[in-house]
Formats: structure tokens, C-alpha cells, sequence
């Protein structure tokens, strides 16, 4: 769902463009909150409902296992951290930790860098092979790829990548690509074609140009496709489900899973797993905000 | 730029892209229509694959309703994030000055990967210690303290909502850039006419958010046909309690790796195939019927 976003061309847009033509531009009025105190209390409660379970599983995994069955409602008072030392050593997730920084960073890593080339190329491109490209690519934000699981477990079976974190990377770093390409093409797009003139007059080659000069200016696209694809990445669980063998190459989401299935009364060291898996996000998107949301909106209006 | 440097450009992408998404995504179709022995091909088979699923158990029983399931995920999802999730947009619309944080604590569980969201919901309505149960009990409810996932009756209701929760920020965030598309001068307008906030939404925003509902619906149905992560965390691969939170790519999955029927890879890739039918040809009509919609009103 998270990649598939881009798919609309931004009717509102369109919609909104409008009867706005050859009006005056006014400065914005400030509009009266509808429903009053009531729809506001109505925000706000359901912005605790949002947050509360969240903050019970960081709260419930500051507490003891004994202390959790016997006062399901009460606080870690005073907070112990045993239940993250038991999971992150013989709970393994220091192991799953690791694999789903290296397979997510890869992934990301590769995704970018080569999307960025395809998509500047496909954005200066004037031959009509680069158009066709071009929806190649983007034919590919629609497709539902987890349904081709069983050719990607035989074409990694056949490439020998079966159990292998590098495969996995691979396989992300593609998918990422269709999102990645749609969003550049459209920064790319929006730079002078004077900025390349100049270049080639002072002698610059394409990839100076490309490197020294573009990729810098499309620095904030970059950081947007980067952000927006390393949360579908990390939390996936099909693909290290199907394509990864031996408990030390699983990543987080599969990891976990393993570890709730031995130890599924253990709720502290569970809850404290969980925690684990979704800390690098909460800190992603504490420093990224920006980037998530204009990633969720893509191809929306502005 | 040169042709030639250009393709030169795309060739990492286009090389990657080709290897693991396109051809995968060419050879599902035909994995489907052959027989298989285990992991061998054999002769072409026409749609004896397909027409195993509607003949052959557990195919008869396990197919229209882990179907049924995916189908009711969509309309409750849909009809909860077109009612609920609209009108908070809307109020968040009108109040610019929470609408950034608010927004921001709505999308919070967006974040956390569906898995996590599955354990962390299971162990919050587990009925022995959960919190949940320990506090409609304490507030005198204890009739409503049931065992939620336990129950066949209520556990995909739970998948629903939960999964509702999990995502309800997205279509506001959605709704949100959409309503901000909206001109002031259209709403202005009609309340000048005397028209009330509720007649101003309904006659005016309404019908122009109805391509950001189509959207929005769209991807919602893709979303609930593929559903497999969330349901698997709640259930495992067989949809526990008794098949009641089944779907469609959980059968396939075990279909394809845990059955051990010698032909598993057919009808697994029958089942993925009419899958991709189903999200390709709603997906299609729907956004058919949207762009006739978006003609008529920017004509």
C-alpha cells in the first residue's frame, strides 16, 4: 500500500485549479473550528487511543514478567530493564538487529543510487526509448510483487541466493525502484536544462555534470525516497519469511516471530522484542517527519 | 544527454527492476497453467489448476471463506476510514493550529511494522492478563471482557479494527492534502448564500473529494486483498481460531509451503493468479468509473 500511493495524478489539483484562475490571491482565513469543544475532545481522545497501546508496550517492557501477569493495569515502578538484556542476548535480537540494519541500509542504499541515475537520465532524455522506459518503471507501482513469491523463491533458488542477506537486499533494492524513479523524474524535471549548457561549456563530461551539479540539487527528493522507503523494508515479513533459512541471518520481523513462538508466555521479554523492532522508526520519524509525510502524499495535491 | 549515455544511466535500474521484479512478476502467470511434480514442470495444463481450487478440499472450504474475510476486511476498513477517518480530516481542516500534531500522532502506528502491531494487540487482549479485559472488568463491563482472539465470532472483527487503527492516519493525511485542494472561494461563496457549514461540506467539498475517496478506497482494496502480515501474527498461517481470521495469500502461502501435496506449486500460483485478477480488475473498474466522475466535474 505504502508504494502503490503514487499512483494517482493529483485530480484535486486539477479540481482546485480551477475556478481559482484570474482571481485575486487573498491571504488565508483563518477558519472557524467546526464542532467546537466537543469534535475537539473527539481529536484528542482519539489521539490518546492512538498512543496508548504504544506506550503500553514501551511502558510493559520496563517490567518484570511476575509483574505484568499479576497487575496487567500498573506502571514499571521502579522500571527494569532484565527483559531487554534477555532479548537482546538470549533472545538473539542484537543477531536480527543487525541483519535488518545491513539488509535495510543496502537496500536503501543501492535503491537510491541507482534510481537516481535512471531517473535523471529518463528526466533529460529525449528519445522516445526513454519514454517507454519510463512507464516500464512506473507500470511497476501497481503491481502486487508479494503474489510472485513462489518465481522469486525459485529464481533465488536458482541464483544460489536462497538463505542469503544479500539476496534480500537485492530484492528490495529493486522493488524500491518504481517509487524511487517516479518521484526523482519529477525533481529532475524542474531543473534549467540551462544548469547542464553551462556545464558542457566549461567542459564538464555527463557524470561530472550529473554528480557534481544535479545531485546535489535534488539533495531534499533524495532524502524523501530514502526515509519514505526504509519503513516499508525493515517491517516487511514475507520476504525474509519465505527467502531466509538459518535463525542468524533472520531479520527483525521474522526474528520476532520465532522468538514468540518459544516464548510466548515470557510477555516482558516479548514486549520488550517489540520495542526493539520499532525503536530505529520512532527515531526515523522523529528526525523525518517532513519526509514520511510528503512520501505518503506523493502525486497528491501540494 | 545522449541517447547513448543515457541508456548507459538506466542500465543499473533497468537491469535490477528486470531480474527481480519483471520477470518474476511474467513467470507467476504461467507457473500456474502447468502441472507440477513437487518443484519439476511438466505438460501444460490449462486451467486444471484453477478449476483443483473449486473442486478439491481443503480448496471448497478453506477459498470462499478466507475470500469472505478479505472481502469483509475491505468494506469495514473502507467504510470506517470513509466516515471516521473523513470527518477527522475535516475537523482537523478547520483547526490549522493542532492540525501538524495531530496528524503526526494519527500516522504513529503506520509506522510500526504489522507484525508488532499483531504480538502487541494479541498480548494487550489476551484474556488472562491483558489490559484490556482487566479494565472493562474494572469498570463494571465484565460481560464485555471476552476472549477477543479466542473466539471465532469476534477475532476478525479485531483483525478488522486493528488493522483500521494501524492505518487510519494515512487517509487522513490523505483527505488532509485534499482538502487543502479545495478553494476557499467555493465554501465562502455558499455560506454568503446563507448556506450552513453542514450544507457547505455536503454540497461543496463533498463532491469535490469524491477522486481523493476513490483513491483512497482503491488502495484500500488493494491493501485488504493482499492482507498477509497482520493476519499471521494473530493467527499463524492457518488463520487461528479455526480458520476465522483466513485469507486468501495466507492459503496461498501455505498452500505453497507447508501442504506438501505434490502439486502445490500449481494450485499455490492458481490461487496468487486469481488474486492478481481480483486486485487488477477492481483496482481497474474502479478507477474507470472515477475518472468519468473527475471529467465531470472540472468540465
Amino acid at each position: 500500500m505504502t508504494t502503490a500511493v503514487v499512483t494517482t495524478e493529483a485530480p484535486q489539483e486539477q479540481v482546485a485549479a480551477r475556478p481559482t484562475q484570474g482571481s485575486r490571491r487573498r491571504p488565508p482565513r483563518v477558519n472557524r473550528p467546526v464542532g467546537g469543544a466537543g469534535a475537539s475532545v473527539l481529536l484528542w481522545g482519539y489521539a490518546a487511543l492512538a498512543l496508548v497501546p504504544l506506550l503500553l508496550m514501551v511502558s510493559n517492557s520496563f517490567r518484570t514478567n511476575a509483574d505484568l501477569i499479576t497487575d496487567p493495569l500498573g506502571l514499571p515502578a521502579p522500571p527494569t530493564t532484565a527483559s531487554y538484556v534477555e532479548a537482546w542476548t538470549t533472545g538473539n535480537f542484537a543477531t536480527y538487529f543487525g541483519n535488518s540494519l545491513l539488509v535495510t541500509v543496502g537496500a536503501v542504499a543501492i535503491s537510491t543510487a541507482v534510481a537516481t541515475m535512471a531517473a535523471y537520465a529518463l528526466a533529460r532524455g529525449r528519445s522516445r526509448i526513454f519514454r517507454w522506459l519510463e512507464a516500464l518503471f512506473l507500470s511497476g507501482l501497481m503491481l502486487p510483487i508479494h503474489l510472485a513469491i513462489l518465481p522469486i523463491f525459485y529464481l533465488f533458488d536458482g541464483l544460489g541466493l536462497i538463505d542469503s542477506r544479500l539476496g534480500l537486499m537485492l530484492m528490495y533494492a529493486a522493488s524500491g525502484i518504481p517509487f524511487s524513479i517516479f518521484v526523482l523524474t519529477t525533481f529532475f524535471r524542474q531543473l534549467p536544462e540551462e544548469l547542464e549548457e553551462a556545464a558542457a561549456l566549461d567542459g564538464a563530461s555527463s557524470w561530472q555534470t550529473f554528480w557534481r551539479i544535479m545531485v546535489p540539487l535534488v539533495r531534499p527528493a533524495l532524502a524523501t525516497v530514502a526515509v519514505f522507503r526504509f519503513v516499508p523494508i525493515w517491517n516487511d515479513f514475507l520476504f525474509p519469511l519465505v527467502l531466509l533459512r538459518s535463525e542468524d541471518k533472520y531479520t527483525l520481523p521474522v526474528g520476532l516471530t520465532s522468538f514468540f513462538g518459544e516464548n510466548a508466555t515470557n510477555y516482558s521479554a516479548v514486549f520488550a522484542g517489540l520495542v526493539i523492532t520499532t525503536v530505529p522508526l520512532i527515531v526515523l520519524f522523529l528526525v523525518a517527519t517532513k519526509q514520511i509525510v510528503a512520501g505518503l502524499t506523493a502525486g497528491m495535491a501540494k | 544527454m545522449r541517447r547513448r549515455t543515457g541508456l548507459v544511466f538506466v542500465a543499473p535500474a533497468l537491469a535490477l527492476f528486470a531480474v527481480f521484479v519483471l520477470y518474476p512478476m511474467v513467470t507467476a502467470f504461467s507457473y500456474a497453467f502447468f502441472q507440477w511434480q513437487g518443484t519439476t514442470r511438466g505438460a501444460f495444463a490449462g486451467l486444471e489448476n484453477f478449476v483443483t481450487l473449486f473442486t478439491r478440499a481443503p480448496f471448497t472450504t478453506d477459498l470462499p471463506r478466507a475470500l469472505l474475510h478479505n472481502v469483509l476486511f475491505f468494506i469495514g476498513t473502507m467504510l470506517i476510514q470513509n466516515t471516521f477517518g473523513l470527518t477527522i480530516a475535516y475537523l482537523l481542516y478547520t483547526r490549522p493550529r493542532s492540525r501538524r500534531m495531530l496528524q503526526t500522532l494519527y500516522a504513529m502506528p503506520y509506522l510500526v511494522s504489522p507484525i508488532v502491531i499483531g504480538y502487541l494487540w494479541t498480548l494487550l487482549l489476551s484474556p488472562t492478563f491483558g489490559p484490556v479485559n482487566t479494565l472493562l472488568t474494572k469498570v463494571g463491563l465484565e460481560s464485555w471482557a471476552l476472549p477477543w482472539l479466542g473466539d471465532p465470532k469476534t477475532a476478525i472483527w479485531v483483525v478488522i479494527l486493528v488493522s483500521v487503527w494501524q492505518w487510519i492516519g494515512f487517509p487522513v493525511l490523505l483527505y488532509g492534502a485534499a482538502l487543502g485542494g479545495v478553494p476557499e472561494e467555493l465554501t465562502e461563496a455558499a455560506r454568503v448564500d446563507g448556506a450552513s457549514n453542514r450544507q457547505a461540506f455536503s454540497k461543496i467539498t463533498l463532491p469535490l473529494l469524491v477522486p481523493a475517496i476513490g483513491t483512497v478506497s482503491v488502495l484500500t482494496f488493494i491493501f485488504a486483498m493482499e492482507a498477509f502480515a497482520l493476519p499471521y501474527a494473530f493467527g499463524g498461517s492457518t488463520g487461528n481460531p479455526a480458520g476465522a481470521t483466513d485469507f486468501v495469500s495466507l492459503l496461498s502461502y501455505r498452500t505453497a509451503f507447508d501442504s506438501g501435496a505434490t502439486d502445490a506449486i500449481g494450485s499455490s500460483s492458481a490461487l496468487a493468479t486469481l488474486l492478481f485478477l481480483i486486485i487488477f480488475g477492481g483496482a481497474y473498474a474502479a478507477t474507470a468509473v472515477l475518472r468519468r466522475h473527475e471529467r465531470r466535474i472540472t468540465a
